[in-house]
């Protein structure tokens, strides 16, 4: 599909992939701002990659804004010919759903709701054809998700779920912005997931807490040494359910600095991956599990 | 040295000319929202532009200075006080150890940028010294200030006291204010009527305006092409599949009230956006005031580029006149 080009002010030049959301305008999108990254344009200050589409911050003093447009479009060209194929890592990710913090969160708010009377899983499950929460969860932590885009605020992954478009989990938002979320909370607002990296006002519905923490400035936590973002753009996630037990062990472990997530390196296609979604999903899930 | 706060102002924080590197991992540019008032304060002090300072808005904080230190005040017009004695604004002064530093109540602008000789000299992160609240991240210990804080100050020599600005390299806003934006992004989301009366009308700042957004209200409601909503983009017509946000891009959430994204920006979302403010008035936004009346002024590219070009020969000027 042809990228549309659009220039936002005269420091940024935004480039829509596509004004739907799907894992090919994803792929598109990161393949397009990892080459404009390579092929280091004099001038080029930031490159933001999104869900569908990307961001080239530039300095108009160093680069003529036509000049940086007719790059990234012969950059779009190369980018066409070249493999769908991605070189990136799949992490599992904790996540104690239906966790007592956000559940005393939602029932704050729940004024603000679609709906006043359940919970956001409740909710969630039924509108997307679940017969329950449990099935739900089921689906949520089955497949793994794609990490669209960084961002909102610090750390925040927004995911896509890799299963085809009629399996997307797909939910409002809240009627009205919720003032707190807690730190940690997995949410999910049309059809994007994401943790919240820090705590703070929201709107997505919420499912769950991860004991593992994605952003952390002070640069104590044992992962987060190097970096203080956890997420990139392009990495995959796993979902693993725990329990109450497996959560308070996991932040035991985070607070003595002994929590490593699983970690493996991965060379994702995207042509193998549209063959057979689930065949593919699984072998995914057997390289993270050590198969 | 060191600078105690006796009291901390409104929201006042350590702020630089920010922290660029960052935004595609949501940690946004950051830095002082006028970065005009910030170079001129710091050349004044005999600073390198890009020293830390203060930020305050809408109320000035009270400081007391533990060794003598230049200090300059420029942006709002709000009078600073040495032990209660009234200031110039724009101009070096001398505070002595002991003494305090204060302010009188705002009268035009929003925000005053306050230098001291030496910086603040909060340690750096990701590069800069800026404040990130958010991400508690930057500034002193990643917040705004509060009373009670000692604000380390680097070493400085004594630079000459009585240099100042001249009236016309002092960059303010008019009245209304006139922001020039370029249409893009998802302009053609508008319709044609929609497209007119946002610069027609005239708006007003919203009291919901801080350093991540500054939110307008006034103009007429904006209405949308209809279409189909795209897969993935929430079903209101403002909705898009969340995307990047450029810093100054005006997204209309519901097509009623504006919001142009300032320095402390949220990276991305899943509002349209009807264009940008250009690069040479993003400083402006930062001086007005809840409730002042502003414009939206459409321009091309080409004369964004030799506004930019402008205010950088201003910058030129201000920068000779204080050698």
């Amino acid at each position: 599909m042809p990228a549309r080009y659009t220039f936002g002010g005269d420091e940024h030049l935004f480039v829509e992939c596509s004004s739907e959301m799907s894992l090919e305008a994803f792929f598109q999108s990161l393949s397009m701002a990892t080459a404009v990254r390579e092929s280091q344009i004099r001038g080029v200050t930031e490159i933001c990659p999104a869900n569908a589409s990307f961001q080239v911050k530039f300095n108009p003093d160093l680069i003529k804004p036509d000049d940086i447009l007719r790059e990234v479009q012969a950059i779009e060209g190369l980018a066409e010919k070249s493999e769908p194929v991605l070189k990136t890592r799949i992490i599992e990710i904790p996540v104690f759903y239906n966790d007592p913090w956000t559940h005393e969160t939602l029932m704050r708010f729940r004024e603000r709701h679609q709906e006043p009377g359940g919970t956001d899983l409740d909710y969630a499950a039924r509108i997307n054809g679940y017969g329950g929460v449990e099935d739900f969860v089921a689906a949520h932590a089955g497949s793994p998700w794609f990490v669209s885009m960084v961002g909102f605020v610090a750390g925040l992954p927004f995911m896509y779920q890799m299963v085809d478009r009629q399996r997307q989990i797909e939910v409002p938002k809240y009627l009205r912005p919720r003032t707190d979320t807690p730190k940690l909370t997995v949410g999910h607002g049309g059809c994007f997931g994401c943790i919240y990296s820090v705590r703070g006002a929201g709107g997505y519905q919420m499912f769950g807490v991860t004991p593992m923490p994605i952003f952390d400035p002070t640069q104590q936590t044992s992962y987060l040494r190097d970096f203080m973002v956890f997420f990139r753009p392009g990495d995959i996630v796993k979902f693993k359910p725990v329990d109450r037990d497996g959560y308070d062990t996991a932040v035991e472990e985070v607070d003595k600095r002994l929590f490593s997530p699983p970690i493996r390196q991965v060379c994702f296609d995207l042509r193998e991956f549209s063959k057979d979604i689930d065949g593919y999903n699984a072998a995914l899930e057997g390289i993270l599990n050590g198969h | 040295m060191a600078i105690k706060v006796l009291h901390p102002g409104l929201s006042t924080s350590v702020q630089d000319l920010g922290r660029p590197g960052y935004f595609h991992l949501g940690i946004p540019i950051g830095g002082a929202m006028d970065r005009y008032a910030m170079r001129a304060a710091n050349l004044l002090v005999g600073n390198d532009e890009g020293a830390a300072g203060l930020e305050a808005v809408f109320m000035g904080p009270k400081l007391e200075f533990a060794e003598d230190r230049l200090v300059a005040v420029t942006g709002a017009d709000m009078p600073a006080k040495v032990d209660g004695v009234g200031q110039p604004g724009w101009t070096a002064f001398k505070v002595k150890a002991g003494q305090v530093l204060s302010f009188d109540f705002l009268k035009s602008g929003a925000r005053i940028l306050i230098a001291v000789a030496g910086g603040i000299d909060v340690p750096e992160a990701l590069g800069s010294r800026s404040t990130y609240p958010i991400g508690a991240l930057g500034g002193y210990k990643g917040r705004a200030l509060a009373a009670g804080d000692e604000l380390p100050v680097g070493k400085a020599d004594l630079a000459e006291e009585g240099k100042s600005v001249a009236e016309e390299l002092r960059r303010k806003p008019g009245t209304p204010a006139a922001l020039r934006v370029l249409p893009g992004l998802y302009w053609d989301r508008l319709t044609d009527a929609a497209k007119a009366s946002f610069f027609a009308d005239e708006w007003k700042v919203a009291p919901e305006a801080d350093r991540m957004g500054y939110r307008f209200r006034g103009g007429r409601r904006l209405e949308f092409i209809d279409r189909k909503q795209p897969f993935g983009a929430g079903s209101d017509p403002s909705n898009i599949v969340d995307s990047c946000y450029p810093y100054g891009s005006i997204q209309v959430p519901g097509g009623t009230e504006p919001i142009i994204l300032h320095r402390d920006a949220v990276s991305g979302g899943g509002y349209f956006m009807v264009g940008t403010v250009i690069s040479a008035d993003m400083d402006l936004i930062g001086q007005l005031q809840p409730h002042t009346p502003a414009r939206f002024v459409e321009v091309t590219m080409d004369e964004a580029l030799k506004a930019r070009a402008d205010r950088a020969a201003l910058l030129d000027r201000l920068r000779q006149s204080l050698s």
